[in-house]
């Protein structure tokens, strides 16, 4: 039995700017994230990853279409209306880190448990752990200053999930990070993507991250153009492993 | 790695207290108000630095308007009376002019009257022991040695100035009168006096000296008539209705103004403060104060916000609404409000000591009521001028995180 996905995108077109200024830059996008999975978007610059990831994070509108997050749809949603989906079901792992410099590594953690209602109680509890589960228990009063790129992204990893949000969105998490690191940010969100309450997307240039994907989505000029899926994984190389055709 | 899904979820266990990270008090948004606010401590020093600058200027404007006021009325809040028959239209205490002469009859046999006592006001020529003259303010009483003036005394008493020719005067204007101690003698309008008490603390707004003496002494040396006063107090009956008094004196000597201490205090101040235009100075150094307290807590409060903008936009994208990043903004400006509020005061009350102990002639005061009211002040303002950061914050665009 197919499981319901957790994202739901039909037809979103997204113009920017207007009158000679225009610019479609999405042309009618149809993207489902189903629980369990880790699904690499790649394509080109300027082929509108960031204007649909925006959009799909309920950052930005689309001029049209309907997309759906963990059965809520966004339709007619202002500014506070988007914020309160983006609050309770997605979480974000970006490409600069962003991390609150002032704060330190659990800081920045509950930050985002406290943008999500937990308890004061439980927030330090709760940030201990997720810091815990990236491997960085012991680095939980750094501040982001002191810590190496892998180290500040595992801690926007353990942001993202705290809450546990429904869809989890990474905009080129790989992308400041050398390869060990970036190895290691992969493997754990291929981690993260197992759990079958959650969906990933990664937004991503970098090849090294077919590997731990699931599912492949390449977009050009604001149109999906391919999807493949993960064939099983003995022998092959990270790009045969995936089969062409639809989803 | 562990898997990180899982780990997630699950209870709160108390783990984290045993990797030294405290329990929570306060919701994290007061923590990123505070460590923003301290994160640039040049910032928050020019912050403090001008909000500083406001509490002391209009605590000092303040404190000397208050102390003004107490001072011009220093003499009819003493007195202790409920109402004051004064010559017509007379406009202050130390402007003085001369009833008719029978009104004192004519209020006693008002129906609600307790008691009626005069008081004889004038500027006199005083010559020192030494010879040389200047001007004082000599105040006959009637009362003496019973009633509330003068006060403070300190040497003699006010029994000793019913002594013949007895005055008493301020330490603080010894210098002035020329006199140096008890037993002085000098000269006033020509007739002998000595100085049979001393007080201290009696200061006048005209900065001329009181001088008290019997009402006696006063009208011999003025060349008054025996029933002439340019003031009477007036103490109304247990159960008389002030108003009702009022009106029946004011109907009987439609020659003189019949008002109540407290229309008496305010003529006085409005003669004195808003008249001669000190008051409006008073009141635009005040608010001189308050528009560069707000200026410059608005500039480092709408830098700080800029210098932190992209951390703003990621509250937004991690959903943050516009109600708690503005909290963020809204807490910096009360901790700033606080934190110069509080050193504001102490440098503030640091200056009221000196003028007191000193005897500065500038009266400045301090009470609960305007430290209370300089805190509202002080955090009114640091929020009004958070709203420029405000403004900043609400275009946010969350999209911005999502840099190339």
């Amino acid at each position: 039995m197919a499981t319901a996905p957790l994202l739901e995108a039909n037809g979103i077109i997204k113009v920017l700017g207007s009158g000679a200024a225009e610019v479609r830059a999405l042309k009618g996008i149809n993207l489902d994230l189903v629980p369990g999975e880790l699904t690499l978007m790649m394509g080109p610059s300027g082929s509108g990853k960031t204007t649909l990831l925006s959009i799909l994070g309920c950052i930005l509108s689309p001029t049209e279409g309907h997309l759906n997050i963990a059965g809520h749809s966004t339709e007619g949603l202002g500014p506070e209306g988007l914020a309160d989906i983006r609050r309770q079901h997605i979480g974000f792992v970006f490409q600069a880190y962003n991390l609150v410099p002032t704060l330190t590594a659990i800081e920045n953690v509950m930050l985002a448990l406290d943008l999500r209602g937990a308890s004061l109680a439980d927030q330090p509890d709760l940030a201990y752990k997720a810091l815990k589960a990236v491997g960085l228990g012991h680095r939980i009063h750094a501040a982001p200053s002191k810590m190496s790129g892998g180290e500040k992204q595992r801690v926007a990893i353990a942001r993202a999930l705290a809450g546990s949000p429904s869809v989890i969105l990474a905009d080129e998490p790989t992308a400041a990070l050398d390869s060990e690191n970036g190895k290691q940010v992969m493997a754990l969100l291929s981690e993260v993507a197992k759990d079958k309450s959650r969906a990933v997307l990664v937004v991503t240039h970098d090849h090294r991250t077919l590997s731990y994907a699931d599912r492949l989505v390449r977009i050009e000029d604001g149109r999906i153009v391919g999807r493949s899926r993960r064939r099983l994984k003995s022998g092959h190389t990270a790009d045969e492993g995936f089969a062409g055709g639809s989803h | 790695m562990t898997m990180p899904a899982a780990a997630m979820k699950g209870q709160a266990t108390g783990a984290s207290e045993a990797h030294g990270v405290p329990k929570r008090r306060l919701p994290m948004v007061h923590k990123l108000a505070y460590k923003n606010l301290f994160h640039d401590r040049l910032s928050l020093l020019v912050t403090l630095v001008g909000i500083v600058f406001s509490v002391v200027a209009v605590s000092v404007q303040k404190g000397i308007f208050q102390g003004t006021k107490l001072l011009l009325n220093s003499v009819i809040d003493h007195a202790e009376a409920e109402l004051w028959v004064v010559p017509l239209e007379t406009k202050s205490f130390d402007d003085p002019y001369l009833l008719n002469g029978r009104e004192k009859q004519a209020i006693l046999s008002t129906p609600g009257v307790a008691s009626a006592n005069e008081m004889l006001v004038s500027f006199v020529n005083w010559r020192k022991p030494s010879g040389g003259l200047t001007v004082a303010a000599i105040v006959g009483l009637d009362d003496l040695p019973n009633g509330k003036l003068p006060w403070d005394i300190e040497e003699g008493s006010a029994k000793a100035i019913m002594a013949p020719n007895g005055v008493a005067v301020d330490a603080v204007y010894f210098e002035e009168l020329g006199v140096k101690k008890l037993g002085d003698r000098a000269e006033i309008n020509g007739f002998a006096v000595t100085v049979t008490a001393v007080t201290r603390g009696i200061r006048s707004f005209t900065t001329v000296p009181y001088v008290f003496t019997t009402i006696a002494n006063a009208r011999a040396m003025l060349d008054a008539s025996p029933e002439q006063a340019s003031f009477i107090r007036v103490k109304i009956a247990d159960g008389a209705d002030i108003e009702e008094v009022r009106k029946r004196l004011a109907f009987r000597m439609p020659q003189a103004d019949v008002i109540t201490q407290e229309q008496y205090r305010d003529r006085n101040i409005n003669r004195w403060l808003f008249g001669t235009g000190a008051g409006v100075a008073l009141i635009a150094g005040t608010a001189l104060g308050i528009i560069v307290g707000i200026v410059i807590v608005a500039q480092t409060l709408y830098s700080s916000t800029k210098d932190h903008l992209n951390e703003f936009a990621t509250l937004r994208a991690l959903g943050a609404s516009a109600g708690y990043i503005n909290r963020v903004i809204l807490i910096q400006a009360v901790l700033s409000a606080v934190l110069g509020y509080l050193m504001g005061m102490v440098l503030s009350l640091f200056l009221v000591w000196v003028f007191k102990t000193t005897e500065s002639e500038l009266p400045i005061v301090m009470t609960p009521g305007l430290a209370g009211f300089l805190f509202a002040l002080t955090v009114g303002m640091c929020v009004l001028a958070a709203i420029g950061a405000i403004f900043k914050v609400i275009r946010i665009d969350p999209a911005a995180v999502f840099s190339r």
